[in-house]
């Protein structure tokens, strides 16, 4: 879980990795009226148009809107509702939470049960194993889904194993993982977690051919980045699902990528999902909740509604950088998903902007009153 | 108020607006409000000034070092209060005060040469030296019948700032 602490500036080797933050801020930040006329003390005594940016970013920023969690409008506000509701409350927790946290304990005992054996008996068979240990975790990723009533509506290709090829998708909730695996076993980059996840991690998920990181140590890019190109090489290895939003966002919107995935020299197939909040909301807010409470929330709601899209495969066009290519495949996400893209690395969650994004307003204002001055 | 609830009654909302000089209507209080609740991530009733910085729009403006200090855990009223002078019903000598306050961060009512010089050094970054900030700054306000020394109060600024006005707004919608 990752912890709200203390932030701190970003290191400048993630820097690297964003364009200037400043050719997307929102209309009005940068579109301010080039003043004009001899310098006097009246123009340089006048903050207000920057105290006023200030004072938007306070009220509304684009950033914070994408890890809001909206709650959904109470619909249980009158005499025969509400009574209805309880009973609803009623049978979900005292009826629908056993039955599946029946299915699941079921689920584990079968899937570890075949696991164990299969993974310490065929060590000498590596291609039976591997592929009966796929098999084991899409079925354990299904039961995983019938656990919370999942209704998940697949469209388009259904993906194959070749090399050369990865697959991104938005980032909603750690679900959303659960919900590509069951289909097809991909192996995934993820953030190591500390807990019970962590230990899933460490064992089952290695399985699969799963990469870890850790976001606050700058120098394991290089080691991941390392480890991703290998894996994509070899035709063996399961599909590579990477999401390059790099942190839960609320479904609304999506994020700027990481353009890590986009510079490994092969074919990058975009997968949209999108949930339907009628039952619950999936987004996993981490800031607000640990994953445990997460899904407890969604074991004991009605369903989890969501559509996926496997979307056309791309490749890096001709003249074009892995930034523009990583924009150009946000791009098809948010549309397929009806997502809004904000200009933001999702990463600020973590951590301050560096002082590097303040210099171009700085360096505006500077050579304004150096031209004014220069004028009769 | 409501610290530990997250509704507000006609009652809040009133004390708010009086608080706050009618600078508001009741559905931006709210919206306001709603505001206030997300940004007060630990439902304390009031907000530490580092939350300000989990916002990167506001962190990567030049003033807001210097907006933190009067930021500094605000519960609700003040927190309208601060905002009420972005409001397009906020007084223009409302709004050349607020500027006089960003400026005398010592609050004893003089803005000093230095004072202005800080200010202009945050605005310019390391893209003008100080030496030249200092120039131009002397030059600017002896044109405009001040000395190098001479130490401005609220008045000056109404002077200053008052003719051509000020033009410091927020739209305030509402969701």
């Amino acid at each position: 879980m990752t912890s709200a602490g203390t932030l701190k500036t970003s290191r400048s080797e993630l820097d690297l990795d964003r364009p200037n933050i400043e050719d997307y801020l929102p209309t009005g930040s940068s579109i301010q009226q080039e003043p004009h006329g001899k310098l006097r003390l009246h123009d340089l005594l006048d903050i207000s148009p920057t105290l006023s940016e200030a004072a938007g970013a306070i009220v509304d920023d684009s950033f914070t809107r994408c890890f809001k969690s909206n709650p959904p409008e109470p619909w249980n506000w009158n005499v025969y509702l509400f009574p209805l509701w309880c009973c609803g409350v009623v049978f979900r927790y005292l009826i629908l939470f056993p039955a599946r946290v029946l299915v699941l304990t079921i689920g584990w005992i079968i899937f570890l049960s075949s696991f164990i054996p299969v993974h310490f008996l065929l060590k000498g068979q590596d291609k039976l194993r591997r592929n009966l240990e796929r098999s084991l975790v899409e079925m354990m990723c299904s039961f995983f889904v019938a656990s919370w009533t999942g209704v998940v509506k697949y469209h388009g290709p259904r993906p194959s194993r070749r090399p050369k090829q990865v697959f991104v998708a938005n980032h909603t909730s750690m679900i959303d993982f659960i919900i590509l695996e069951q289909m097809t076993a991909f192996a995934v980059i993820m953030q190591k977690h500390p807990g019970w996840v962590g230990l899933l991690q460490s064992t089952i998920l290695e399985s699969v051919g799963c990469i870890w990181f850790n976001r606050s140590e700058a120098k394991d890019r290089e080691i991941v980045t390392r480890k991703l190109r290998e894996h994509v090489q070899g035709a063996d290895n399961n599909p590579l699902l990477i999401f390059p939003e790099g942190t839960c966002v609320n479904n609304h919107y999506t994020v700027m990528f990481k353009k890590g995935a986009f510079e490994l020299g092969c074919t990058v197939c975009p997968v949209a999902i999108k949930y339907n909040k009628i039952f619950v909301d999936a987004f996993w807010n981490s800031r607000k909740q640990s994953f445990t409470k997460h899904l407890l929330q969604l074991m004991t709601s009605w369903a989890v509604v969501c559509d996926v899209w496997y979307l056309e495969p791309q490749n890096l066009k001709p003249g074009e950088t892995p930034i523009e290519f990583a924009e150009r495949v946000r791009d098809i996400i948010s549309h397929r998903a009806g997502l809004k893209k904000v200009p933001w690395d999702g990463y600020l969650k973590y951590s301050r902007p560096s002082p590097k994004h303040r210099e171009r307003k700085q360096q505006n204002f500077a050579e304004s009153m150096l031209r004014r001055l220069e004028e009769k | 108020m409501g610290n530990s609830s997250s509704m507000l009654t006609q009652y809040d909302i009133e004390e708010v607006q009086k608080h706050s000089n009618g600078a508001f209507t009741q559905q931006e209080i709210v919206s306001l409000y709603s505001r206030f609740c997300q940004l007060d991530r630990k439902n304390c009733g009031f907000i530490p000034s580092d939350e300000f910085l989990t916002i990167p729009e506001f962190a990567l403006n030049p003033l807001s070092h210097t907006l933190l200090t009067m930021l500094d855990a605000l519960n609700f009223k003040d927190f309208v209060a601060f905002l009420s002078v972005f409001s397009p019903r906020a007084t223009l000598q409302h709004k050349i005060e607020f500027i006089f306050k960003v400026y005398d961060t010592d609050c004893n009512g003089k803005v000093t040469f230095r004072d202005i010089l800080r200010v202009l050094k945050d605005m310019s970054g390391q893209f003008m030296p100080e030496k030249q900030m200092e120039e131009i700054l002397t030059k600017v306000l002896e044109e405009a019948g001040y000395q190098k020394d001479s130490v401005l109060v609220l008045s000056d600024f109404m002077k200053i700032l008052g003719d051509k006005g000020v033009k410091m707004e927020v739209d305030f919608h509402v969701d």
